[in-house]
């Protein structure tokens, strides 16, 4: 039985903000007296992620996502409840938990901005207690997957934020952790670059057996990634479960796109009582239920002169939208 | 703590910060003139203080020579160590940055007060040296173990107490985030401790002493190389730099605790 490497129970974490009235009195009262209150970001959260699992953090911006990672690996200290990762509390950060564990974040970087990439690794490697020689190995090991060769020479600051992010991670990941928490990694990277990316943690985990908890916006990031999600909403979790339950249970729909011989038969098929969202001069787009599929398609192919037919799923970006606005899912 | 270990990260530090810095080579240049001349201007402005009367505060030209070359030490170790590294504690702070540093399986306050050195500052030392040396000459002072171990502790226990001063300061980034102007305040109390401590009027004394222990940081080593430094004066500052150093590392402990990370 595959082992829970984080376990988390009745997490909460409050922060203390300051808020400012607009203009130059709320300025002024603001620097004389500044009023602060205790907002609850986490809100009593219990979940568990076994050992090898890719898991998403789903959620709108200021849900709390970034919060509790940042309480998993340990840089904030929970208000409330309690929080095992690897078999160690966090937050006491033990040199063996840091050993175990790496964070990346897509907006900040480690890099020593003004040397080439492999100055940060050796430098990152004689912090982690390294020798020269495995490091070598471990360096040429990681760039291989990573496929990134010439850029580990070039000075950080004049490589490309992809080539750059290719770096971070291989900064991040030369203490070969078993626990890696991704904040955004993708941010800001083209399409390629991010496609390579994913292939890289896929084959990481794969071959590392690594547990990842990953937060992104770019919902290909999840859906490629992870089979199971943690959607969050106002510090609360409203889904844990897999990822394609979610989508059945929120589109419960597919989008058929019908092209006729003739505009005759697209006007005859539009108004045979279909839920049509456009049609295009011959060709029609269909909304069916996903258990009328079939005979909804019998009925259209025996009855209309079809040319071509597509069947899609709604476009992922749309129906994960609907998590994020959302309280509760009940699966 | 793994001394080898250390020893190896500082190694790297080392190697990286002037890897860093030599990629920008007029930067340097402009750094090394610029220590020249505040060297040369400082002295030129003590002579003219002394150009009147012979004493200032009791003390002759050629000693307070003397306390002009321990500035000059400590200025350099400043700019080489603490102003790289404290300063960058701010930055850490405010942009989240200080994230990586505490996820990593090293001492953080060893990691962000060593990381930087900026080597420019190497060259005040060498001056502030060379200036020391020159001033025992003009001042007949005879060198001995006694003497050199002395001036060795005092002046270990003046880099400490500056040292936990401007740490202090930048771990109340954690609370206030900008504190800029609060290292400022320090570096101008230290241009100060220029001057012999007896120049300054009582109260003045006082609030050197106790407050803000310029006193401690260069009058009492030059007494030490003047042989006027009295023993209870060089413990005195043996405990303060203790007690400064303990300070400062429990604080940087309690502080880290209130981290709350920047937002993504």
């Amino acid at each position: 039985m595959v082992q829970n490497i984080i376990d988390v129970k009745n997490l909460s974490k409050s922060f203390d903000i300051s808020s400012k009235e607009p203009g130059l009195k709320g300025t002024i009262k603001h620097f004389f007296r500044r009023q602060t209150k205790s907002l609850k970001v986490i809100k009593d959260i219990s979940f568990e992620i076994k050992e090898g699992e890719i898991v998403g953090f789903l959620g709108a911006n200021g849900a709390g996502k970034t919060t509790i990672l940042k309480m998993l690996c340990g840089l904030i200290y929970p208000s409330e409840g309690s929080i095992m990762v690897s078999g160690y509390l966090p937050f006491r950060r033990k040199e063996n938990f840091l050993k175990n564990i790496t964070l990346i974040m897509g907006q900040k970087q480690q890099l020593i901005w003004d040397l080439p990439p492999i100055e940060s690794f050796y430098l990152n490697a004689s912090i982690y207690d390294i020798d020269k020689f495995e490091a070598k190995k471990r360096i040429k090991k990681l760039s291989e997957m990573l496929e990134i060769d010439e850029e580990l020479f070039i000075p950080v600051r004049k490589l490309s934020l992809g080539q750059r992010m290719k770096s971070e991670l291989l900064a991040a990941l030369i203490h070969e952790p078993n626990i890696l928490f991704l904040d955004e990694p993708t941010l800001g990277l083209d399409i390629n670059a991010q496609r390579n990316l994913r292939k890289f943690l896929q084959k990481y985990n794969k071959e590392t057996n690594a547990t990842i908890c990953l937060t992104s916006h770019y919902m290909k990031d999840i859906t490629s990634l992870c089979k199971r999600v943690i959607c969050v909403h106002e510090g609360a979790i409203s889904y844990d479960g897999k990822l394609d339950l979610l989508l059945k249970k929120l589109s419960p729909v597919k989008e058929i796109l019908i092209v006729c011989r003739s505009e005759e038969d697209a006007i005859k098929l539009e108004n045979c009582g279909f839920n049509v969202k456009n049609k295009i001069k011959n060709e029609i787009t269909i909304i069916i239920e996903n258990n009328s599929i079939t005979s909804s398609l019998k009925t259209i192919l025996n009855n209309f002169d079809i040319e071509d037919l597509f069947i899609n799923e709604p476009p992922i970006d749309e129906v994960i939208g609907k998590v994020l606005i959302k309280k509760d899912y009940d699966i | 703590m793994n001394l080898r270990k250390y020893l190896k990260v500082y190694k790297k530090f080392l190697h990286t910060s002037l890897a860093s810095e030599l990629e920008y080579k007029t930067n340097i240049l402009v750094d090394l003139i610029t220590a020249i001349l505040s060297l040369v201007g400082s002295i030129f402005l003590l002579s003219i203080f002394f150009q009147n009367s012979g004493y200032i505060g009791g003390w002759k030209f050629e000693e307070a020579l003397i306390i002009q070359a321990i500035y000059t030490i400590l200025n350099g170790i400043t700019n080489t160590w603490f102003n790289p590294n404290l300063t960058e504690i701010v930055k850490h702070i405010r942009e989240g940055t200080l994230d990586f540093v505490l996820l990593k399986p090293i001492d953080s306050q060893f990691f962000i007060s060593l990381k930087k050195i900026n080597p420019s500052g190497f060259l005040e030392i060498m001056l502030g040296f060379l200036l020391l040396f020159f001033s025992i000459r003009i001042n007949q002072i005879n060198l001995n173990f006694s003497f050199l171990t002395l001036s060795l502790i005092t002046i270990s226990c003046s880099i400490c107490i500056l040292y936990s001063l401007w740490f202090f300061i930048s771990t109340t980034t954690i609370w206030f985030v900008k504190t800029w102007n609060a290292i400022e305040v320090l570096r101008s109390f230290l241009y100060i401790g220029r001057f012999p401590l007896n120049s300054f009027s009582f109260s003045l004394r006082i609030f050197f002493s106790i407050f803000i222990p310029i006193a401690f940081i260069t009058t009492i080593p030059s007494e030490v190389f003047l042989g006027l430094s009295a023993l209870w004066k060089i413990l005195l500052e043996v405990i303060v730099a203790t007690v400064f150093l303990i300070t400062s590392r429990k604080f940087w402990l309690f502080a880290i605790k209130f981290y709350s990370s920047a937002s993504s």
